[in-house]
C-alpha cells in the first residue's frame, strides 16, 4: 500500500509538468501565430477596439442591427442561458413582450415572418450572430434610420453573410458586430 | 438536401474513419505490440524512472483496483485544498475567489471521477491556475484512468486462463502519452487557429460600437478544451461550456469537438474485439450501441427542427426549429445531435442550453445518460456494457437451461451477484437522491442554505422536477450536463451529488473488473455445440432487450412525472 502511495505521488507530480506545464505552453507559444495572438480576435473601429470579433454585443439603437436577446444582457464577464423551460407561462410572456417590441420598431412585419431566433435567448447569452432571415426581416427599419437606400443595405447584408461551411455543412449566419460595422463605414 | 442534417451525418462519418484504426492501434499499444508512436518509448521510461515504477510488474485484479484507488485518493485529498485557497495561489489575474469546502467537495470529486458536474462558472470560480493544475490535469488523469480500467477487463480475456493481468501504471501512462496527449495538442491547436485563446492574459476591457463598457474574461482555454471532449470529461473553461463562442467558435469547431469526445468510445470498443482476437464479437457490441445511439438521436432532432409548440401558438415562424438557449452557428440540428452525443458518451460537455430543449429532447437525453453504454465514456462505457452483457449471457444461460458462460468461463452466482449490484445500485442513487430533493423541495423550503430549497428550480411544474431529475442522473452517469436553471450551488446538492458522484464512478468500475477478474481466473471451456455464441445476432437482440427492459421498469414512472407529462401537457395546446 505505501508503496502505490509513493508511486501515485511521484507520477502526479511528474505528470504536472508534462500536461499542466508544458503541454499548455507549447498550445499558447503557437497560439501567438493565430489572428488573435492567442488573446482572443479583436475588431477595431478607427485603430480603437471596439470588440471581439466572436463575442456578441449589445445593440439597442434603432440605426444598428440588433442581435439575439440575451440572459445576461451581453455581459462578457460571463456567460449563460435563460435556462427557461419550453412551458414556462413567464418565459412565454417574455417571448410575447419581444414580439410586441419588434413588432412596434418594425410596424410592416406580419408576426409569422419573425424568425425564432430573433425572440428567443441564445445558449451563451454572447451569440455573436442572426440568422439570414433576422437580418432580412431589420433592413427596411435600419434603411430609414440611415437615411440609406433599402437596396444598399440589402447589399450589405449579402455580403457579410457567412455561408454553411464548405457551402456543405451547417446554417449560414450574419456576425452583428461586424455587419454594424459595415454599416458605420457606408455613411461616411 | 438540407446543410444542418448534412452536417450531423458529416461528423458521424468522419467519427468512424477516425475511431475503426483508433481501435486497431489502441489494441496494439496495450498489448505491447509493435506500433509506429514506440518512439515514445525512452520518453515513457524517464516517466517511469521518475515516479519509482516498473511498468513489468505483474498485478492481479485486487492490485489494479488498490493502484487505482490509491492514485484516485490523493488527486481527490490535493485538489480540495487547492480548490480552497486558489486565491492564495499564483496565475490568477481576475482575483477570483477560493470556493467553499461544500463546493470543493463536490467540484473535486467531479473531476476525479470524470463527471464535471459544475456548481460554478469557470470566469468567476475559478483561477487559471486551477484551470490547469486541477481541472485540466484531471481531465487527462480521469480519462486515462477509465481506459487503463478497461484495459485490465480486456486482459482478463485475451488468454485462456490468466491472473495476471498486466501492469496499471503502464495502461494509465500510455493512456495519456500514447492517446490522450498527442490528439490533444492536435485539437487544441485546430481550436487554437480558429479563435480558442490560448495565452494568460486577464479580463479585457473595451468599449462597444454603441458605447457600452464591456469586460471579457478570456485565458488559456484551448487546451483544456480539447482533452475535455477526447476524455470525455465535458468541465469546460467558461460557465456555458461549448455554446461560449471562444470556447466554441464556428461550426467547424463544434465538428471537431463533437467528433473528438466520440472516438475514443467508439475505437475502446473496437479495440476489445482486437485485443481479445475476437472482432465478431466486437462488431455486434458496436451495432447495438449504434442502433440505441440513433433510436434517441432521430426523435431528438425531429422534436429540435420542429420548434417549440408554445412558441408556434403565438405565431412566430419556426422555420429553422426551437432557438431558445441554442446558437445561431451551430443551428437546432447540430444542437440536438451534440445533445444526444454528450449524454449517451459521458461527456457533458454542452453547446445549447438542454433546460431549454424540448420536454422530448429531455426525455431521450435522460434516458441516454441512464443507459450510460451506447459507447459510454473513455473505457467505463465498455464496462458499463459487460455488466449488461453478464446479465443478458445469466438470462440467456436460464431460457435454453444451459450454465450461462462468456468467453469461455462459466458465469456463476458470485458473478451474476455483483452484476445485479451494479445494476440496481444507478436506479438507486438516482431515484433516492431525486425523491430526498424533492421532499427536501417540498417541506424545507426555507433552510437556510446559500440558495433556499424553494428557490431551486427554475421552472415550474414538471419541468421543474425534471431538473431535479436531470442533475442525479447526470450525477450518478458521471455525465456533467444539467438543466442549469437548478440552483445547485449550495450545501445540498453539493454534498448530496458527490456521494451520488463517487459511488456511480468507482462501483461501476470495482464490479465489472472484479467480474473480469473472477472469470479470467476460471479454467477455460473450449467452444462446443451447447455453447451460447456471444457474437451473433441474436444475442445481440437479447443483449438490447435486457437494457431496455431494466432501464424502462427502473426510470419509467420517474420519467413519466418529469418530461413525459410536460410533454403530453404541450401538445394540449396544439389543438
Amino acid at each position: 500500500m505505501k508503496k502505490y502511495i509513493l508511486q501515485s505521488i511521484r507520477l502526479t507530480l511528474v505528470l504536472m509538468v508534462l500536461l499542466c506545464i508544458l503541454y499548455p505552453l507549447t498550445l499558447a507559444f503557437a497560439g501567438k501565430f493565430s489572428k488573435g495572438e492567442g488573446s482572443g480576435e479583436k475588431v477595431t473601429k478607427n485603430g480603437k477596439t471596439v470588440g471581439y470579433a466572436l463575442i456578441g454585443q449589445s445593440f439597442t439603437n434603432p440605426e444598428y442591427f440588433w442581435g439575439r436577446p440575451s440572459a445576461v444582457g451581453y455581459n462578457a464577464a460571463g456567460s449563460g442561458g435563460s435556462n427557461k423551460g419550453p412551458s414556462n407561462p413567464d418565459y412565454l410572456q417574455q417571448v410575447s413582450d419581444r414580439v410586441d417590441t419588434l413588432l412596434k420598431y418594425h410596424p410592416y412585419l406580419k408576426k409569422s415572418q419573425i424568425p425564432s431566433d430573433m425572440v428567443t435567448a441564445s445558449g451563451s447569452g454572447l451569440d455573436p450572430n442572426i440568422s439570414l432571415e433576422g437580418a432580412k426581416i431589420q433592413i427596411k427599419r435600419v434603411a430609414e434610420y440611415r437615411k440609406l437606400d433599402k437596396k444598399q443595405v440589402e447589399k450589405l447584408v449579402e455580403e457579410n453573410t457567412e455561408k454553411p461551411l464548405l457551402g456543405l455543412f451547417g446554417p449560414s449566419a450574419l456576425n452583428v458586430l461586424k455587419l454594424n460595422l459595415a454599416l458605420d463605414e457606408l455613411k461616411r | 438536401m438540407n446543410t444542418e442534417l448534412l452536417g450531423i451525418i458529416a461528423s458521424f462519418a468522419i467519427t468512424l474513419v477516425i475511431a475503426v484504426p483508433l481501435g486497431k492501434y489502441l489494441a496494439n499499444v496495450f498489448a505491447g505490440e509493435k506500433t509506429w508512436t514506440d518512439f515514445l518509448k525512452p520518453f515513457e521510461s524517464i516517466i517511469y524512472k521518475l515516479s519509482g515504477i516498473n511498468p513489468k510488474e505483474q498485478m492481479t485484479w485486487k492490485q489494479h483496483l488498490k493502484a487505482m484507488l490509491t492514485i484516485n485518493s490523493v488527486w481527490l485529498v490535493y485538489g480540495f485544498f487547492v480548490l480552497m485557497y486558489q486565491d492564495k495561489l499564483p496565475l490568477n489575474p481576475d482575483g477570483n475567489a477560493g470556493m467553499s469546502p461544500d463546493l470543493s467537495f463536490n467540484t473535486i470529486i467531479s473531476f476525479v471521477v470524470n463527471c464535471n458536474l459544475q456548481h460554478y462558472s469557470g470566469e468567476s470560480g475559478l483561477t487559471y491556475f486551477t484551470q490547469q493544475f486541477v481541472i485540466m490535469f484531471l481531465h487527462f488523469t480521469s480519462a486515462a484512468t477509465g481506459i487503463a480500467a478497461a484495459v485490465v477487463f480486456f486482459k482478463a480475456f485475451r488468454d485462456k486462463t490468466t491472473t495476471t493481468l498486466g501492469n496499471f501504471w503502464e495502461f494509465f501512462v500510455k493512456s495519456i502519452t500514447r492517446l490522450l496527449l498527442p490528439l490533444s495538442l492536435i485539437v487544441g491547436l485546430i481550436l487554437a487557429f480558429n479563435g480558442t485563446p490560448t495565452s494568460y492574459e486577464g479580463k479585457d476591457q473595451f468599449i462597444s460600437l454603441q458605447g457600452d463598457t464591456v469586460n471579457v474574461s478570456r485565458g488559456p482555454a484551448a487546451g483544456m478544451i480539447a482533452v475535455k471532449h477526447l476524455g470525455t470529461n465535458g468541465g469546460g473553461w467558461f460557465g456555458v461550456n461549448s455554446a461560449h463562442p471562444l470556447e466554441n467558435p464556428s461550426y467547424l469547431t463544434n465538428m471537431v469537438e463533437v467528433i473528438s469526445q466520440m472516438i475514443i468510445p467508439i475505437a475502446m470498443v473496437l479495440a476489445f474485439g482486437y485485443f481479445i482476437r475476437k472482432r465478431k464479437f466486437a462488431w455486434t457490441i458496436f451495432g447495438v450501441m449504434t442502433i440505441g445511439m440513433f433510436m434517441l438521436l432521430i426523435p431528438t432532432i425531429m422534436s429540435e427542427l420542429g420548434g417549440n409548440p408554445a412558441i408556434e401558438k403565438l405565431g412566430i415562424s419556426q422555420t429553422i426549429g426551437a432557438m431558445e438557449g441554442k446558437e445561431v452557428r451551430f443551428g437546432p440540428a447540430a444542437s440536438a445531435y451534440w445533445s444526444t452525443v454528450t449524454t449517451i458518451i459521458s461527456t457533458g460537455s454542452v453547446n445549447s442550453m438542454h433546460d431549454s430543449g424540448m420536454p422530448l429532447s429531455g426525455l431521450w437525453q435522460l434516458l441516454g445518460m441512464m443507459i450510460n453504454s451506447f459507447y459510454g465514456g473513455c473505457g467505463v462505457g465498455i464496462l458499463n456494457y459487460f455488466i449488461y452483457l453478464i446479465i443478458a449471457v445469466f438470462i440467456s444461460g436460464l431460457m435454453v437451461g444451459r450454465t450461462p458462460e462468456f468467453l469461455g468461463h462459466k458465469v456463476e452466482a458470485r458473478e451474476v451477484k455483483i452484476a445485479a449490484i451494479i445494476t440496481l445500485l444507478s436506479p438507486l442513487l438516482i431515484l433516492a437522491g431525486t425523491a430526498i430533493a424533492s421532499f427536501v423541495f417540498g417541506s424545507y423550503g426555507d433552510a437556510d442554505w446559500a440558495v433556499k430549497p424553494a428557490n431551486w428550480l427554475n421552472n415550474p411544474s414538471f419541468h421543474g422536477f425534471s431538473e431535479m431529475l436531470y442533475e442525479m442522473t447526470s450525477s450518478n452517469a458521471n455525465n456533467g450536463s444539467g438543466f442549469e436553471g437548478l440552483g445547485d450551488n449550495n450545501i445540498f446538492w453539493n454534498i448530496s451529488t458527490g456521494i451520488v458522484l463517487f459511488l456511480g464512478r468507482f462501483l461501476p468500475i470495482i464490479g465489472p473488473i472484479a467480474i473480469a477478474g473472477l472469470l479470467g481466473a476460471k479454467k477455460y471451456i473450449p467452444a462446443s455445440a451447447g455453447t451460447l455464441k456471444t457474437d451473433t445476432k441474436t444475442f445481440a437482440l437479447m443483449t438490447f432487450a435486457v437494457i431496455l427492459v431494466l432501464n424502462a421498469l427502473s426510470y419509467f414512472p420517474a420519467l413519466a412525472l418529469g418530461p413525459l407529462a410536460e410533454y403530453f401537457t404541450m401538445i394540449g395546446l396544439r389543438e
